[in-house]
């Protein structure tokens, strides 16, 4: 099949790269002595550079974000929904740029990089990095792109996180901030799943520490155990009925069904696959072990689990905020269990507190934490809505 | 602009912090911002109303008013605002309490059921009043507490509330001299200025 490279994708895009030749010290204290930085861009730069967005990639995401590489044109960017013309983030009024965060598997400089120092594989001696080093790594990526204000910084989940830490570390250099289906910080259940998928990667004989890279071989069983778990926290349980039952049609079956749909037609009686929802979960993490390296799995949740801006500010988010007068929109979705409409309100109120100006809007969705990336209407409509405004205020034209 | 709100916007001294709980598709922090440089965060839960809200350029936040305004701190605001929402609120007494915590001063306007037509309706049909400003059955009104010009006075002197101004307009939002000599008997929507006493 080709690409959709129907009018409203930016259809056929190429990955650029930048070397950075500039120490980057880590939230750790370790230093970097220079990265290479992996990102792509959509839509034009104006001669004011006032029109910018910069998208923050999630968990598993990479700098990939809108539109088909020529030699995938069945894969789009993670983000196709809401990157393209006419879309949410529209790239006929803005110059969209995203990047592949520190310590990826997409190009960026990460443990599956070679390190030059040694001439091996970063591996496991890759520094833990944090939202913080990659929102300064980001700002590094910005001076050498020439542009000193984003129009918007906008991320969901881990993304949205690195939208907050754009407001708090460099408060002047965005005007409005999006954050969706995020967290202040991660809960204790949050941090649980994170370690049952790292130890189910660590724990696999072909980790090997985590110099699978050397001995040719990859954690294969814990990073699809790994995403299995990630997986079921992504969807909402009404997603996973609608999703695994579909095949039912009287509506009384379908009742008592709940999304249970076998997989062959019959039960088995014993260990293997019955049921629709494990044949996918495995073809899932099996799909995302071959496309993705463990180390760096490894490294975005502990980013994850490590992000909590308030600890600068004696445990007081609100203080974190008090500078910088940029604008927020605030986006959660009713059955996302992994960061529900709670830890968003959280933000709004520390946002209130500081004296910000925020919008905030809570989407009914049946598709859980993973609606952050679905069209959903009236996400998309918020979304858009608000951004066209940004538009304007940016560059003082109607969109 | 709707005359209420021609009326409200005298009050608002420039540049101060508005809250506006129910803010509908926010034309009046709208307006607000853009004549007096005013700082506005409405309260919605209707989808359109947001958002026209985030269309217009003003902050919205989506919050039910009947979970409280706990999550805004005390003195936060210079006004309150709550234009025509007051009757469809589960304790609005509590409201009217929450709104001179986080605000220095408090607008309120609601619908006068002691308006005379309201009283005669009720007397003459001796059905619950229905009227093209007021289009609800009584089953599926979401005005649920309905007051008079004399219940709101004698709330606000139980709470010890200091009654700024007090206005009344008929639905075309007109005052009048007989208006002001008998509020609760002419006029059809109470417009109030309060602050703490």
């Amino acid at each position: 099949m080709a690409a959709d490279l129907s009018e409203d994708s930016v259809g056929i895009v190429e990955p650029q790269q930048i070397h950075i030749d500039e120490p980057l010290t880590l939230r750790s204290g370790k230093v970097l002595p220079a990265c290479d930085i992996v990102y792509e861009t959509y839509g034009e730069l104006n001669a004011e550079k006032t029109n910018a967005i910069l998208v923050c990639h999630a968990l598993s995401g990479d700098h990939h974000a809108a539109g088909y590489h020529a030699d995938d044109e069945n894969k789009s960017g993670w983000w196709e929904t809401c990157i393209g013309p006419g879309k949410a983030i529209d790239t006929n009024l803005f110059f969209v740029v995203s990047m592949n965060n520190l310590g990826g598997c997409g190009g960026t400089t990460g443990p599956a990089s070679i390190n030059p120092e040694t001439n091996k594989y970063w591996g496991p001696d890759f520094p833990v990095v944090t939202v913080r080093d990659w929102v300064k790594s980001q700002a590094m990526l910005m001076d050498r792109l020439d542009i000193t204000k984003w129009a918007a910084v906008v991320g969901g989940s881990l993304g949205g996180m690195q939208v907050l830490r754009w407001a708090i570390s460099y408060p002047d250099r965005l005007a409005n901030a999006v954050c969706i289906a995020a967290a202040p910080k991660l809960s204790a259940q949050n941090i649980a799943f994170n370690e049952v998928a790292r130890q189910s990667i660590t724990t696999d004989p072909n980790f090997y520490d985590g110099c699978y890279l050397e001995h040719g071989t990859y954690p294969k069983q814990g990073l699809t155990l790994a995403r299995m778990v990630g997986h079921i926290t992504y969807l909402s349980d009404s997603a996973m009925r609608a999703k695994f039952g579909k095949t039912v049609t009287d509506f009384e079956s379908e009742a008592s069904n709940f999304g249970r749909d076998l997989r062959s037609g019959k039960l088995s009686f014993g260990f293997n696959v019955d049921f629709q929802v494990e044949s996918y979960l495995h073809y899932q993490g099996e799909r995302f072990s071959a496309n993705f390296d463990a180390n760096t799995y490894l490294l975005m949740t502990k980013a994850l689990d490590y992000f909590d801006p308030s600890v600068d500010y004696d445990g007081d988010l609100s203080k974190a905020f008090t500078n910088g007068d940029c604008k927020f929109l605030l986006v959660s979705f009713s059955t996302d269990w992994r960061f529900p409409p709670e830890r968003s309100q959280e933000l709004v109120n520390d946002l209130l507190n500081a004296g910000r100006e925020v919008t905030y809007v809570e989407v009914e969705a049946d598709q859980g934490h993973d609606a952050f990336l679905l069209p959903i209407p009236r996400y998309i409509n918020a979304f858009k809505g608000y951004l066209n405004r940004v538009y304007e205020e940016v560059t003082g034209n109607a969109p | 602009m709707r005359p209420d709100l021609e009326i409200i916007q005298q009050w608002i001294e420039p540049n101060s912090r508005v809250l506006d709980l129910g803010c509908g598709d926010g034309d009046l922090l709208h307006y607000l911002e853009t004549t007096k440089q005013a700082r506005g965060i409405g309260l919605e839960i209707d989808e359109e109303n947001i958002q026209h809200c985030i269309e217009n350029g003003v902050n919205v936040i989506e919050q039910n008013l009947d979970q409280g305004l706990s999550n805004f701190q005390s003195n936060s605001f210079d006004t309150v605002l709550l234009a025509q929402t007051l009757q469809a609120l589960s304790n609005p007494d509590q409201l009217i309490d929450e709104m001179l915590r986080i605000g220095e001063k408090g607008i309120i306007t609601f619908p006068n059921f002691g308006n005379w037509k309201s009283r005669l309706y009720l007397a003459t049909k001796g059905r619950m009043p229905v009227s093209k400003f007021m289009p609800h059955q009584w089953y599926d009104t979401p005005n649920i507490h309905f007051c008079t010009v004399k219940d709101f006075d004698a709330l606000c002197r139980d709470k010890n509330i200091k009654v700024l101004t007090r206005t009344v307009v008929d639905s075309q939002h007109k005052g009048s001299w007989a208006m002001k000599s008998w509020p609760n008997f002419l006029g059809e929507i109470a417009i109030y200025h309060i602050t703490k006493d």
